[in-house]
């Protein structure tokens, strides 16, 4: 702070100037300048977009969510029906979203992993027929993907009335694939929290089995016990349920296809138009991961007499995962925003919902903060499980 | 024994028996030979230490020894098994009994040091994890480190800490054949002797064939029985270690001083000069 001192013995009391001398107090004047600035312009903005909705009549607010949506959406995983209000239309739309991205996510990363490590290969032609995926998919923007697989899908399936039935109860049809799906009953539910008792489970086992060999050699048939204790706690759970047997089995009334669980056209356009085109940059990363890894531990394990494949598997992924973790990160990101793209190819997905609800409200200032920080959070979440992800496999160098 | 020469490199007489033999061996990478017709014999039991300046293709050798290169011409005879290629049926045998150190350790870390250690033995199911950690430990022991860095990941150790471990990897199955390419590469003089010493004393309770790479002309002659001096991928010199007064004491004593006529205008040569001491 400035360095005022009355010292005793009558020092010259300071003037204006020399505060304006003082470089603390510049450092602070010129803090409080430009806060002030801002605070005005941001003043400017907000004052003259409130005037101009109140000259429109609009009233600004969340209140709107409440009101009735009263349009339809194609998909759901929640109750939907035109009469429920826009929140739980958004949250329709931000299921769909997350929906298309998770398995997104998941896909990319699996087949961007093969195709990584197949333009690796020492096989000629799978090298270039991976080089051929990566380089054709990576160049080609994704929106005009989306449009490629939303025309290719449609069209590659019969109508309805001629649909093809490879398995029992399951359609392909030019309107998406259909499946059979139980009926509703509390026993699924009852299952599933068996599930997660099982797994629970099985984590703790697993622990303590290692922890036993490990101290004493004893190996531990975990495979074989972890399956049962799923297979067996889920069916337990099945029968205490009621062992109910009701199928919703797709058919053909009328001119279209009901029951079921439908994957529309849609759907599978977005999400295969995504997985192609983050896996081929996921493939890249995998591909730059691995050859960041020296040759000589390849070398290495060959001298020790390990096979490339458990060379591949023990030594050189789990080391290339800590140079992939963070342009990972990036990709899975991109994949989460790209699938704001849906909009283009119809998917209800968040933009979707939030541009009609925008459209019938007038409220684009809230809907579009809404979307907004509903991606900025689903960002912020990957980032921060990914980041935690790289700390736990990160190396740690003396 | 290797059988000196020390006039022409191609010259020399073939043996054909030792427990080691390599003839005529040749290795290209695309254009680049990296092995021209090189031949030596090693006895059981007897140590070589390998000499040269860079890029003369003594780590190539090591390598084609240890099975990770293939001969483009030649042959390499270990025991009296032809593993010439990467491919032969003994070289599965061969893996186990031979073991061999990298010139950068290359430790995987994606392991812990006992793991590292014992790795081969886990993936072939001849240990258990349990008896795994035990026999680590134990050559932990041998190669001077404690019990607990065998918990710690390679990344975590020191460099010549690293080079134990190497060598504590390379002698785990108790291989009937030791490469080492510069163990004591990188670390301090202290350090290099004691790594030296390990490694004969190893050499000596076992009954190993040692074949070290060096830069250290004084180790080569005070701590290996044969020498081989390589340059632009041929032998220049091959014999026992004591010959080298006798017949080659001049030229020698110029290349460890690195003189004009030493290392540094051998380098300058192109590929296939005949230098003749």
């Amino acid at each position: 702070m400035s360095k005022t001192q009355n010292a005793p013995g009558g020092v010259r009391s300071k003037t204006v100037v020399d505060y304006l001398n003082d470089e603390n107090v510049r450092a602070i004047l010129y803090q409080i300048i430009a806060i002030g600035l801002v605070i005005l312009a941001g003043w400017y903005l907000v004052s003259n977009t409130l005037e101009n909705l109140e000259r429109q009549n609009i009233s600004t607010g969340y209140s709107f969510l409440d009101l009735e949506a009263s349009f339809e959406i194609s998909e759901s995983m929640i109750d939907y029906t035109a009469q429920s209000n826009y929140a739980s239309a958004l949250m329709v739309g931000l299921l769909n979203t997350v929906k298309v991205s998770l398995l997104g996510i998941i896909l990319c990363t699996l087949i961007g992993t093969i195709f990584g490590i197949a333009r690796l290969s020492s096989n000629w032609i799978v090298r270039k027929l991976a080089t051929v995926y990566v380089e054709t998919f990576r160049n080609i923007p994704v929106l005009l993907q989306l449009f490629f697989w939303y025309a290719l899908i449609p069209n590659a399936f019969p109508h309805p009335r001629d649909a093809i039935e490879p398995l029992p109860g399951v359609l392909l049809t030019s309107r998406g694939i259909y499946l059979p799906v139980p009926v509703a009953d509390n026993a699924y539910t009852l299952m599933g929290i068996a599930a997660i008792i099982a797994f629970i489970a099985i984590f703790f086992i697993n622990r303590w089995a290692r922890k036993r060999q490990d101290a004493t050699g004893q190996p531990f048939p975990m495979a074989m016990v972890g399956i049962g204790i799923f297979v067996g706690l889920v069916f337990i759970a099945y029968l205490a349920g009621g062992a109910p047997t009701e199928m919703d089995i797709p058919a053909l009334k009328g001119f279209n296809i009901r029951g079921g669980y439908n994957i529309s056209p849609e759907f599978m356009a977005v999400l295969i138009g995504l997985t192609v085109y983050t896996s081929t940059y996921v493939a890249e990363v995998v591909r730059s991961g691995i050859q960041a890894v020296p040759n000589g531990q390849w070398e290495a394990a060959d001298s020790l007499g390990i096979k490339r494949s458990v060379a591949l598997r023990k030594v050189i992924l789990p080391q290339s995962m800590r140079v992939a973790i963070p342009p990972l990160t990036n990709q899975y990101l991109n994949l989460t925003k790209n699938s704001s793209l849906a909009v283009a190819v119809g998917y209800p997905d968040l933009v979707s919902v939030s541009n009609t609800t925008m459209n019938q409200t007038g409220q684009a200032i809230e809907a579009i903060s809404i979307f907004m920080s509903i991606y900025l959070g689903l960002s912020l979440l990957t980032s921060l499980f990914m980041n935690w992800f790289n700390k736990k496999m990160a190396l740690v160098e003396r | 024994m290797t059988t000196p020469s020390a006039t022409s490199p191609n010259d020399r007489n073939i043996a054909t028996s030792g427990f080691i033999t390599v003839q005529s061996l040749t290795k290209k990478f695309g254009t680049n030979t990296a092995l021209d017709n090189v031949s030596l014999t090693l006895d059981k039991g007897e140590t070589m230490a390998i000499i040269g300046p860079s890029a003369a293709g003594k780590s190539v050798l090591l390598k084609c020894l240890a099975g990770l290169y293939g001969a483009d011409g030649g042959k390499i005879i270990l025991g009296g098994d032809d593993v010439s290629q990467t491919n032969a049926p003994a070289r599965f045998d061969w893996a186990e009994r031979i073991g061999m150190l990298f010139q950068q350790n290359a430790l995987f870390d994606s392991m812990k040091v006992w793991e590292n250690i014992c790795f081969r033995q886990i993936e072939r199911g001849t240990l258990t994890r349990k008896a795994a950690k035990e026999h680590a430990i134990d050559l932990l022991g041998h190669v001077g480190l404690s019990e607990d860095s065998a918990f710690l990941t390679p990344s975590d150790l020191s460099g010549g800490m690293q080079k134990r471990v190497g060598i504590a990897r390379a002698i785990s199955t108790d291989p009937e054949i030791l490469l080492l390419d510069n163990p004591t590469a990188g670390l301090d003089p202290v350090l290099s002797n004691h790594i030296e010493i390990m490694i004969s004393k190893i050499a000596t309770q076992r009954g190993t064939t040692v074949i070290t790479i060096t830069n250290d002309m004084h180790i080569a002659r005070t701590r290996y029985a044969n020498l081989v001096m390589m340059y632009a991928g041929k032998i220049y010199w091959a014999g026992p270690t004591s010959d080298i007064d006798n017949a080659h004491n001049e030229h020698l004593t110029q290349m460890l001083n690195g003189s004009a006529q030493g290392p540094i205008s051998m380098r300058m040569g192109k590929r296939g000069d005949q230098i003749v001491a």
